[in-house]
């Protein structure tokens, strides 16, 4: 189960809560070779491993991303959902998801093209630069999401 | 654990305030009251085992008594609320000091404004009052939301850390107050996202949990900073603690 992409998406990522405030033609460009992808309970986005060759910005319903430890049963580490964005290991080599994504429920995401992102992030340092911004905090939340749980705050 | 007077009447409780419970032969404990403060018949505690008075708590059986000294302590504020929006955060164990003060907002449900809980546990399994929680999630008049650490597959609802759904919480910041208990790192990391929204710090309230022995404000055991939790406390506001809950050690 992997749920379905298809090609000339409805889904706008203008209208994602990630680009508010960006230029409208860097958010165009970054959209050339977008796919919407459409999921129902327990189909798989991505798994850990595979080439990751693409940035999900969520509009509908929930995914969990998931762990997995040898002889371990997967664990869900968090839930995300309409206006979050889903993954940056496409973001610098080797390119690898580094855990599995799977929806929770039936979720509607658009998936950028990586080497399309890395190109026009490269080529346009200034609007670069606001995409980090923009993506650091997403990234400083999940890791201390990880602190806690290291911390294991609720354990008694 | 339910307990009722072998003599006598139950005092009444405000929400936020704590008994001391005896186990004979073993010793004193501080619990938060977790009931119903609109029923004064019954004392009830939610009791996790925890060390040795604890667990011996919750192995009490039907019939056997417990001694009960209190209530103690200041509960929650309840007259900052009126008109306002109101949200209440939970983490772990920190529910049940919060579920007399849901009764009694429930109980006067028209004196405020959109009310709002987010309870956090470690997994779907340390969840407590399950049942309830589900009748509480289906009420048009409260907004409940349930995340927890980490769950497996069975688990269907969030997984994430309770600060993650404060920015998307129903309540107007400026007119809102908040309680909030349970471990102290989250209640720091809570407290925070709640003034990243607007919400004041002195409209933001607390419960801090502390070894108890006398109660009374008499022995120093409970010291936090210049203040007494069981006399001063448990509940305080984010403005005067913000200072102590930087440092690493009070
Ligand atoms: S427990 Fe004795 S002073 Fe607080």
């Amino acid at each position: 189960m992997s749920g379905h992409l298809r090609g000339d998406p409805r889904l706008k990522a203008a209208d994602h809560a990630f680009f508010r405030g960006f230029d409208a033609a860097f958010v165009e460009r970054l959209s050339t070779g977008a796919l919407e992808g459409s999921y129902e309970a327990g189909d798989l986005l991505f798994r850990e491993g595979e080439p990751a060759n693409r940035f999900f910005l969520v509009f509908h319903g929930k995914i969990a991303i998931e762990l997995a430890a040898p002889d371990r049963p997967r664990r869900t580490i968090e839930t995300i959902g309409p206006g979050d964005v889903l993954g940056w290991s496409w973001l610098s080599p080797p390119y690898r998801w580094r855990f599995d994504a799977r929806a929770v429920k039936s979720t509607r995401t658009l998936a950028l093209d990586a080497k399309t992102l890395r190109d026009d992030l490269d080529a346009s340092p200034k609007d670069g630069y606001q995409f980090l911004q923009r993506l650091l905090p997403v990234i400083a939340e999940r890791l201390e999401m990880a602190r806690i749980q290291i911390l294991d705050i609720h354990g008694v | 654990m339910v307990l009722r007077p072998t003599f006598g009447h139950v005092p009444p409780f405000s929400p936020g305030q704590f008994n001391m419970l005896y186990r004979f032969g073993l010793g004193e404990v501080a619990i938060s009251i977790c009931g119903d403060p609109s029923r004064p018949d019954e004392i009830v505690h939610t009791v996790r085992s925890a060390g040795k008075i604890t667990s011996a708590l919750v192995r009490v059986a039907p019939g056997e008594t417990v001694g009960v000294r209190g209530p103690y302590g200041t509960g929650w504020p309840l007259h900052p609320m009126e008109g306002k929006d109101v949200v209440l955060v939970a983490g772990g164990l920190g529910l049940p000091p919060l579920r007399p003060l849901l009764y009694e907002l429930l109980a006067h449900r028209d004196r405020f404004g959109r009310l709002e809980v987010i309870y956090g546990a470690r997994s779907p399994k340390d969840l407590v009052y399950y049942d309830e929680i589900q009748r509480w999630r289906v009420r048009s008049d409260l907004r409940f939301q349930v995340t927890v650490d980490t769950a497996g597959r069975d688990w269907y609802g969030d997984v994430g850390l309770v600060t993650a759904r404060i920015p998307d919480a129903r309540f107007e910041p400026e007119r809102t107050v908040a309680y909030l208990c349970g471990p102290e790192i989250m209640m720091k990391l809570t407290a925070q996202a709640l003034e990243e929204r607007g919400v004041a710090d002195d409209a933001i309230y607390l419960s801090i949990e502390r070894n108890m022995k006398c109660a009374v404000g008499l022995c120093g055991h409970c010291q936090y900073g210049p203040e007494f939790v069981c006399r001063d406390g448990p509940v305080f506001s984010y403005r005067d603690v913000k200072p102590r809950m930087a440092l690493r050690e009070v």
